[in-house]
């Protein structure tokens, strides 16, 4: 607030150098030969020939190089970094270096690639058996797009070379993933890795994969020169060269038997970009949710990721599930349509419940709040009211229109990975003078996490706030307790710490030094999770969310204002109020540029098309004037104090709510991809009809008793 | 048209005291203020006046100090947050920023705040539409905006007279 948290861009260094990076301009392409100018003598070229172990960062596995060697993947591929005490001289002479490419054609359409990086599947029941019996089959597939994390503060890192000692410091959300990377590209050139967060102007993601990647590069450059090497992204460079969110093709095949959904054939593909950086867990957590809040008692589901020479895409708040809700959310919508039902009667009728299966033949152990999150969502909005009314209207400019979806967030790691990998460790100091050090690796991002850690000790400990001390995360102080993603941090870490400090009450003796440790206990009530087979409980449980968004359409131009934005969710219960609330109105936010004006594509060359906060537009403060967002408490037995993950949920919901309503206002048939920008209004409604021409059109519908169920518009049936 | 001399460098008011900038005139605000005279707290988010995290005050209006070159400003008062913290205002605004939890990640916050300064100076009584409207050239990725037009709305009220 005063302007004295001090970022990495504002830290003050002795002897410090800074790191300009040379990106590839070419999507894909071999490198025949690099031509330098004449370089002064305070200028140092570091390039894959200094890597002193392995030229490869470690991030799920190991396929990116720190620098390239002799090709490129992607435009943005880091090629060489040129090092010294003048950032401007630095930037002068990459404009001057040549290279020669021996170009490639790039592969941009995951459809068209050849190469899979990861492929899964899993299901249950006799879906072939479901289809057969079933009254009526229809299938549809959705797109969505890539997404920007847009942090306020760019990427930056600083390293530091020490004594046979790497320190690597900056903006970043998990120092153990970056400490690790570091460790394997470092090899024997040092005895000690030390990883530091320092004040983080925001991550939602996009400072969990990529930090890994910078901080291999820096360690390189400081190891070669002996002095301090910084870079801080600029922002056209961040948004072009770091990774994103996942675009992605979601095709749906869904039987219908006596009103209830009994079967889904679902096949995801997702574009993993250059490399595979996060890419596996980002589609196993969106084929988890592709069936979303529904009981489907016959399922099958196929994902898969694969190269294409675009930017590596990685974590992103949602993590592959905003794309799969959106798909089954929407399929869902326009199955109610179809079949004459209004979507959230319909929806409602489908929804699992406390005991049932998950999608993977785990159980939902808890209470599924659904229901109250619905009956509080249609209090606050008028949900079906309007709905009705919207349908009646006749208006030709202004039209109205409101949607609903419903969603979950699975919350943790997938599967048994906190078990088998994280393995989580906290440790409580308690000082001579009393005060109590929270010592965790889960770094403040924004999103409070030093607040929620030191209320529960505080808590705990009957002590007043202002005695206990949570820093920022140092791998030299703090013990690894995993890092800060899936919204772990409180549900997982934050219950470790209550543990601790309830032990630290037990043995509490005032003015001596103590220090407890906890270490991480798998739920025993948790069906293991077989990753080879899919099946088990994927999260130990699951938080709940209603979304629903009200808008009015000027057909004319296209644009649609925000006339009512709801989001009920369920966090188990808030530890601090205020905090959950700001996580639930940002990632609304964040979702609705996902749905409607967060645009980001490539040229046929494979070169971004939007790489600054010009043309990439994210939501102001002037977009959604009328945001009601509101918690039911549903506590949850193994979080502390009751809290589940909460930050990843407001997201998700959001595109397929506001699609929803704008298929509403638009009055013209079914939407299928986000963002569905002002262009696209336009670009539909001049269509000959207002309808999807025909060609793109992938809606089929087969009934059994055609007599019975022949669709008012001929051309909803194709194939 | 102002004569610079290189020597004695573009003299300017910042945050109420007569400095000099040595820097070249073409130098960005934002480049001067922070590297120059080490007044860390305006940020850097785009260096293209989009985001508005490296907003100042110059002569009371707000402006993004990324596309503002120095040998522009001679003779002019700037105020960054270094500045107008010492303010009572700030501290009206402090406090309700505090108490509607409006500060996530905080990069975007100095900013922020001397958008709100340079609202309320023009509205002291804001509608909230005023609100979104005076705070629309500042971008924040935390918080969806609504902790912050409760902040400046709960700051108006409790300042009442201040501005």
């Amino acid at each position: 607030m005063r302007g004295e948290a001090l970022y990495v861009d504002d830290l003050v260094i002795e002897g410090l150098l800074y790191g300009r990076l040379l990106h590839s301009d070419r999507a894909r392409a071999r490198i025949r030969s690099i031509r330098l100018p004449k370089l002064p003598p305070e200028v140092t070229v570091v390039d894959w020939r200094d890597a002193p172990a392995r030229n490869q960062i470690h991030i799920v596995q190991d396929d990116m190089p720190i620098f390239a060697k002799d090709e490129v993947a992607y435009v943005g591929d880091v090629i060489l970094m040129l090092v010294g005490p003048d950032e401007q001289e630095l930037q002068n002479l990459l404009s001057r270096i040549q290279i020669d490419y021996q170009e490639l054609t790039p592969v941009l359409d995951p459809q068209l690639s050849q190469q899979v990086f990861f492929d899964y599947h899993y299901g249950h029941g006799q879906v072939e058996q479901a289809f057969a019996e079933a009254d009526h089959i229809f299938s549809e597939t959705f797109h969505t797009g890539l997404q920007e994390q847009a942090y306020l503060e760019p990427n930056g890192l600083i390293a530091i070379p020490g004594n046979r000692k790497m320190t690597v410091r900056g903006s970043m959300q998990c120092p153990y993933y970056v400490k690790t990377a570091l460790v394997r590209a470092l090899g024997e050139a040092a005895d000690q890795v030390q990883v530091v967060q320092e004040v983080t102007g925001g991550g939602f993601g996009g400072k969990e994969d990529y930090p890994s990647v910078l901080a291999c590069q820096l360690a390189v450059a400081a190891l070669k020169t002996g002095r301090p090497v910084k870079c801080i992204l600029n922002r056209r460079e961040d948004m072009a060269t770091t990774t994103k969110r996942h675009p992605s093709r979601c095709h749906y095949k869904v039987a219908v038997k006596a009103g209830q959904v009994t079967a889904m054939d679902i096949d995801v593909l997702m574009d993993s970009g250059a490399y595979t950086t996060l890419s596996p867990v980002v589609l196993q957590r969106g084929i988890i949710g592709a069936p979303g809040v529904y009981r489907i008692p016959n399922l099958r589901v196929h994902g898969q990721a694969r190269k294409t020479n675009t930017v590596p895409n990685g974590a992103f708040r949602g993590f592959g599930a905003p794309q799969t809700f959106f798909a089954v959310e929407m399929m869902m919508s326009h199955i109610a349509a179809a079949l004459n039902q209004e979507p959230l009667a319909f929806k409602a009728r489908q929804l699992v419940s406390q005991g049932d299966e998950t999608s993977t033949g785990g159980r939902y152990h808890f209470y599924v709040s659904l229901p109250d999150l619905i009956k509080r969502a249609e209090e606050l909005s008028h949900y079906r009211e309007k709905r009705q009314a919207y349908a009646r209207q006749t208006a030709q400019r202004y039209r109205r229109g409101i949607g609903i979806a419903l969603i979950y967030h699975g919350c943790g790691f997938t599967g048994n990975s906190e078990r088998d990998f994280i393995k989580a460790v906290v440790k409580l100091k308690k000082r001579t003078d009393d005060r109590v050090e929270v010592l965790a690796s889960n770094a403040d991002i924004g999103q409070g996490i030093k607040t929620t850690f030191a209320k529960i000790v505080a808590d705990q400990l009957a002590l007043p706030l202002e005695q206990i001390i949570v820093n920022n995360p140092d791998t030299d102080k703090v013990p690894d307790s995993g890092p800060t993603v899936a919204s772990r941090s409180l549900m997982t870490v934050g219950q470790l710490l209550a543990q601790a400090a309830a032990r630290l009450k037990q043995v509490w003796e005032p003015g001596k030094e103590q220090v407890i440790e906890e270490h991480y206990q798998h739920p025993e009530y948790m069906i293991p999770f077989d990753m080879d087979r899919f099946a088990g409980d994927a999260y130990p449980t699951y938080s709940w969310a209603v979304s629903v968004v009200e808008l009015e359409l000027d057909r004319l131009t296209g644009t649609a204002d925000i006339l009512g934005a709801w989001g009920i969710f369920d966090v188990g219960v808030p530890i601090d109020y205020n905090i959950v609330q700001g996580q639930m109105q940002g990632g609304f936010l964040q979702g609705l540029g996902y749905a409607c004006m967060e645009h980001l594509t490539y040229s046929p060359a494979g070169v971004p098309q939007q790489t600054s906060f010009t043309d990439y537009i994210i939501p102001t403060a002037a977009d959604v004037p009328n945001l009601v967002t509101d918690l039911v408490n549903n506590p949850f037995s193994h979080g502390p104090y009751g809290a589940k993950g909460a930050g990843e949920m407001p997201m998700v919901g959001v595109a397929p709510a506001y699609l929803e309503a704008l298929e509403q206002a638009m009055n013209c048939g079914r939407l299928e991809h986000v963002p569905f920008t002002a262009e696209d209004v336009l670009d539909r409604l001049s269509d000959a009809d207002g309808h999807l021409h025909p060609d793109f059109d992938t809606w089929t519908w087969q009934s059994k008793s055609e007599a019975e169920s022949q669709p008012a518009d001929p051309r909803q049936r194709k194939g | 048209m102002q004569i610079i001399n290189v020597q004695t460098g573009i003299p300017f008011i910042l945050n109420d005291r007569p400095v000099r900038s040595l820097s070249a005139p073409g130098t960005r605000l934002l480049d001067v203020l922070r590297q120059e005279f080490h007044l860390t707290g305006t940020k850097c988010g785009c260096k293209e006046g989009e985001c508005g995290a490296c907003a100042v005050l110059i002569n009371g209006r707000l402006v993004t100090s990324c596309l503002v070159a120095v040998g522009s400003i001679a003779h002019q008062a700037v105020l960054t947050i270094e500045g107008y913290r010492k303010t009572e205002r700030f501290a009206v605004l402090d406090e309700a920023f505090a108490e509607m939890a409006a500060v996530q990640c905080g990069f975007c916050t100095p900013g922020m705040v001397l958008a709100t300064e340079a609202l309320l100076s023009e509205h002291p009584h804001p509608s909230p539409e005023e609100i979104r409207q005076g705070l629309s050239g500042n971008l924040c990725r935390c918080t969806g905006y609504q902790a912050l037009v409760q902040a400046v709305s709960t700051a108006a009220q409790k300042g009442a007279g201040l501005w």
